[in-house]
């Protein structure tokens, strides 16, 4: 047997979450090791929708997305590159009065919880901001600051930052054991054992094998959810755009490509790692997209794909210190809207280790708050 | 001859080239319920395109396009007489595992299903990277001869012919006979000796070898000027082609030119077997992807065979006994006649492909694609949509992009309309380059899809 | 570019930007074209380049025009029809920084 390798935390998962964790602590002063078992970003985080999205969360993470905001517009100064983020805001669209009503109402219970960042759209603002929107569309809440990014390479920023921080990023590596040895976590993998007091779980849809190795029992269900992409357009689109009755979530790319999702549905094939795509279901995809933007009829696909993502059953992320194991650290389980967190999650899971404290609101994201649930 | 089969279809048949065809006409005669669909308006795949039209109009045509060309005749001619299906101008943009295929045609999309696929998707030429090689006026030697095959047409003006591998030679012969002059004909300098010890199968193996010193003999008694030993290759020009500037032995020529013919190969067209995805193995001998099948075809996933060039490089005949070989061993899978039966009536078929498949060695180690266009250097453009240049894709691998998707994402290699076909194997020779690996090792771009052009609308209306 | 070696057996009158364009039937629309004198087909939505057909096999996409509305056909693989219109693709406007 070889020797461990030492490093002052071990991070399982190289994506978003996993870099991000990694360099939040480098940067504190930690030499993190990265371990991922493809390559880094070769999850969800590539194959993300990329939206910086504030608009529509559930209250419980509203804080850590306001204060992610501001690391998203600060990312340049941060790590040297802005992974293309384009602040060009995000609008949620209302197909008719109903919706518009929960709209309203959406706003109003924001802002009895203190924040303003959500604006309700009448017509002809909806108009003003999105020119190209169907007719039949009555009007939307927006949020200004948000925008999008590009997922792959928010992961790569992260991720070069933090090694020219010292950390090590280790490739092909994969995790199958964790031990613990006089306070040290003893993490095994096909290539050899890892050593270090912290141990951050950032497994992503594989989140709940590593809780499981600690004794954490998270019901997690990994999701594959479907994006297409068109050829480029004229450019005819600047925010980001979801939709309030039906699944959606729609941008037009620097590049001119326009990037679909919104939620839809494929297969995570036998193996766990590839995905297959319902193109039934995507057709519900295309509808909604040609629906709301007419121009979008003739336009041309392609690619289509699908990414792996954890979802457990209240729809919100494992965050913060493991119940079963001191000195671990969860932070999975995003449910198909951890991009926006990214840089805020990694920074709450450095200040943990570093200061075994954080000053965000994280109880709603409990490893144990499943209790008693069975697994999945 | 219906469009597609109303009932169920016992084997759905992707590509109308020998293989395709072969195996429609073979299956349809054990009893199979076959539909063939292929994205061209006629049958006849890359070799025999536009065969029936040249055989009802232009016969005049067959003494320019050769025996081999003709050769097609008969195959199309049993293909149309036989029960199969024949559903034309339909692409096929997606098979998944469970044997449904997604069509479109005519702005409308469809999914069909079928007990058995057969993939006869045929071969690509091989990309030829160089300096320029986006410009109007720069084509691929097989797009001329397709030109020549399906429309009757020839360049206009002048014309240089650059690469190597025989369909280069064939061409060549086919536009002296039309009366076309060549300006030059440029082939491009690669190590031959490994060749030699594949010579003494090769001549076993049918009259290939024949066949290419005719065509090489045609081209030097018509007074084509050849350059041997090219070094380098560059397309000149602003809005189109101007000229080709050449290097051979240390001397650099510039050759006034309208039209620039670039070859290098046919490698196997797995743009389909991978979105499926069939398991794939790297030919070193090919330079190329192919899916790894049993000898009737069989992939790793139950149900889908593949035959003919998307198997492997094999030429037009080893493709239409390998499509005949599959038919047999659909109609056992499908319970029509029993494994006694298909191995009596494949043994021909078996015997005459092995042999068809023993000269490619020799021709594969003939003519491998010179190194400087496999691994371009830094400022030439890789990929043709997105305009790509090998040093980006180098930059990215600096960057920590080991992989073709990682790359991908860096600089968008393989993300635009042509979805990595004609970029996919020079990045992943790039990568592997550049960090000293072998291309097996570097894999490639995992191909999603449609994999033909579908718009919004058409999958908005999927039945 | 290219030019036929014999009179098309019978003519079909297509419009490419709006201008009547003799081919022959059973010609793919990429062929008319490179038959017309001027190649191009669209230009290159990365850098406005212009492109023409390079395979002529359905495998490059550099053939890409507008036919009957429709952007993004590759017309190496479409037959001329009568009355078609074809359009040759600009650059579309780029979104910008
Ligand atoms: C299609 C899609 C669209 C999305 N759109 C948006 C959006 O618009 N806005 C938004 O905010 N969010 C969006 N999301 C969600 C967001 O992308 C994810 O929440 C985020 O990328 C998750 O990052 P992660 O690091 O937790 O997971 P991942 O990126 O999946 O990383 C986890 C990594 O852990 C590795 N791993 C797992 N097990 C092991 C092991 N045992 N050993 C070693 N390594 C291991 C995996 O290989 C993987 O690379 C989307 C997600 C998807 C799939
Ligand atoms: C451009 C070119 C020219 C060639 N010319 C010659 C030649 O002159 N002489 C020679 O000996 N060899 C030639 N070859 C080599 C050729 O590959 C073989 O000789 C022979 O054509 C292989 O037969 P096949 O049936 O395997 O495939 P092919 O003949 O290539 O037939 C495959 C068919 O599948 C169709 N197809 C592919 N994908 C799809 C899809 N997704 N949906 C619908 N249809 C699809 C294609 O359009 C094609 O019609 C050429 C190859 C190329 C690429
Ligand atoms: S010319 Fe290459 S796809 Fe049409």
């Amino acid at each position: 047997m070889t020797i461990p390798r030492d490093f002052d935390a071990v991070v399982i998962g190289g994506g978003l979450h996993g870099c991000s964790a990694a360099y939040h602590m480098a940067h504190a002063g930690l030499k993190p090791v990265v371990l991922e078992k493809n390559v880094v970003a070769r999850h969800a985080s590539s194959a993300s929708a990329g939206g910086v999205r504030r608009l529509g969360r559930d209250p419980a993470e509203i804080p850590l997305a306001m204060a992610s905001i501001e690391l998203w517009h600060s990312m340049r100064d941060m790590l040297g590159d802005d992974a293309e983020f384009r602040a060009t805001g995000q609008v949620r669209v209302a197909e008719n009065d109903q919706d518009m009503a929960k709209l309203a109402e959406r706003a109003a219970s924001v802002r009895a919880l203190g924040y303003d960042h959500e604006v309700v759209l009448d017509r002809k603002q909806l108009r003003r901001l999105v020119p190209a929107v169907s007719e039949h569309c009555v009007g939307g809440l927006y949020t200004a600051r948000d925008g999008y990014a590009f997922p792959y390479k928010a992961t790569a920023a992260f991720r070069l930052k933090a090694e020219a921080l010292g950390a090590v990023v280790e490739e092909g590596t994969g995790v199958t054991g964790v031990e613990r040895e006089a306070g040290r976590f003893v993490v095994a993998t096909n290539r050899g054992a890892f050593r270090a007091p912290v141990l951050v779980n950032a497994a992503g849809a594989w989140g709940a094998e590593i809780a499981r190795m600690l004794g954490d029992e998270v019901p997690l269900e990994p999701v594959a959810l479907m994006m297409m992409v068109s050829a480029r357009m004229p450019h005819f689109l600047d925010p980001t755009v979801g939709c309030a009755g039906r699944p959606l979530s729609f941008k037009q790319m620097r590049s001119g490509t326009v990037v679909i999702g919104g939620g839809y549905r494929g297969r995570v094939a036998a193996d766990g790692e590839l995905t297959e795509l319902e193109f039934r279901r995507l057709a519900l995809s295309a509808r909604t997209a040609a629906d709301i933007f007419p121009i979008m009829r003739d336009a041309t696909l392609v690619r289509c794909w699908a990414g792996i993502e954890g979802f457990t059953p209240d729809d919100l992320p494992i965050i913060g210190p493991s119940k079963a194991a001191p000195g671990a650290l969860h932070s999975f389980g995003f449910c198909g809207h951890g991009f926006q967190l990214g840089p805020i999650v990694g920074s709450i899971t450095a200040q943990l280790v570093t200061q075994g404290r954080t000053n965000l609101p994280i109880e709603a994201f409990r490893v144990d708050r499943f209790a008693g649930q069975a697994a999945v | 001859m219906s469009a597609i089969n109303s009932g169920e279809i016992d084997l759905a048949v992707v590509g109308a080239g020998p293989a395709g065809l072969a195996a429609a006409t073979t299956a349809a005669e054990l009893g199979l319920a076959v539909s063939v669909f292929d994205e061209n308006a006629t049958p006849g795949g890359q070799i025999y395109r536009g065969i029936e039209a040249v055989a009802a109009k232009r016969g005049a045509d067959f003494a320019v396009l050769g025996d081999a060309y003709r050769a097609g005749e008969s195959i199309v001619r049993d293909f149309r007489a036989s029960k199969a299906a024949y559903a034309p101008n339909t692409g096929v943009w997606l098979v998944q595992k469970d044997r449904q295929l997604g069509i479109v045609r005519d702005g409308k999309a469809g999914m069909v299903a079928a007990r058995r696929v057969l993939i006869a998707t045929g071969a690509q030429e091989r990309p030829v990277p160089i300096p320029g090689w986006t410009l109007p006026g720069v084509m691929l030697a097989g797009a001329a001869q397709g030109l020549l095959k399906s429309a009757g047409m020839v360049p206009a003006g002048p014309v240089v012919l650059a690469g190597n591998g025989p369909l280069l030679y064939q061409l060549a012969a086919q536009l002296v006979a039309a009366g076309v002059k060549i300006a030059a004909l440029l082939e491009t300098r690669s190590e031959r000796a490994a060749a030699l010890p594949h010579l003494p199968a090769a001549l076993m193996a049918g009259n290939y070898l024949a066949k290419g010193l005719g065509l090489i003999a045609a081209v030097k008694r018509a007074g084509v000027p050849i350059r041997r030993g090219v070094t380098e290759l560059r397309a000149l020009g602003c809005e189109r082609l101007e000229a080709v500037e050449v290097a051979a032995g240390g001397r650099t020529e510039r050759i006034d030119a309208a039209l620039l013919c670039l070859h290098q190969g046919v490698v196997a067209n797995v743009q389909l077997s991978l979105a499926i995805p069939l398991k794939h193995e790297w030919s070193a001998a090919q330079r190329c992807w192919r899916p790894v099948v049993d000898q009737w075809g069989n992939s790793d996933v139950e149900g889908i065979a593949v035959a003919g060039d998307c198997a492997g490089i094999g030429g037009a005949e080893a493709a239409a006994h390998a499509g005949r070989i599959a038919a047999f061993e659909a109609a056992r899978a499908l319970g029509r006649i029993d494994a006694a039966a298909r191995d009596t009536h494949a043994a021909s078929d078996l015997a005459a492909w092995r042999r068809h498949l023993r000269a490619r060695p020799f021709l594969d180690a003939l003519y491998p694609p010179a190194q400087g266009l496999v691994v371009p250097a830094d400022d030439v453009p890789v990929c043709r949509c997105e305009e790509v240049t090998a040093g980006q894709v180098r930059d990215a691998v600096r960057q920590g992009g080991t992989g073709p998707n990682q790359v991908k994402s860096f600089t968008r290699s393989g993300m635009g309309p042509c979805q990595g076909r004609m970029c996919a194997l020079t990045v992943s020779e790039v990568i592997a380059d550049a960090l000293g690996k072998p291309v097996a090792e570097i894999g490639t771009y995992r191909i999603r899809p449609p994999i033909k052009p579908l718009t919004v609308g058409e999958l908005a209306a999927l039945e | 570019m290219f030019r036929r070696l014999h009179e098309p057996e019978a003519a079909v009158t297509i419009t490419v930007d709006g201008a009547p364009l003799v081919a022959g039937a059973g010609e793919t629309v990429a062929a008319a074209l490179l038959a017309s004198g001027n190649p191009v087909c669209r230009q290159s939505p990365a850098s406005g380049q212009p492109r023409a057909p390079f395979c002529m096999m359905g495998a490059c996409f550099d053939c890409l025009v507008e036919i009957d509305g429709v952007p993004n056909r590759q017309s190496c693989l479409v037959e001329v029809r009568p009355g078609m219109a074809v359009r040759r693709q600009a650059r579309p406007t780029p979104v910008g920084p």
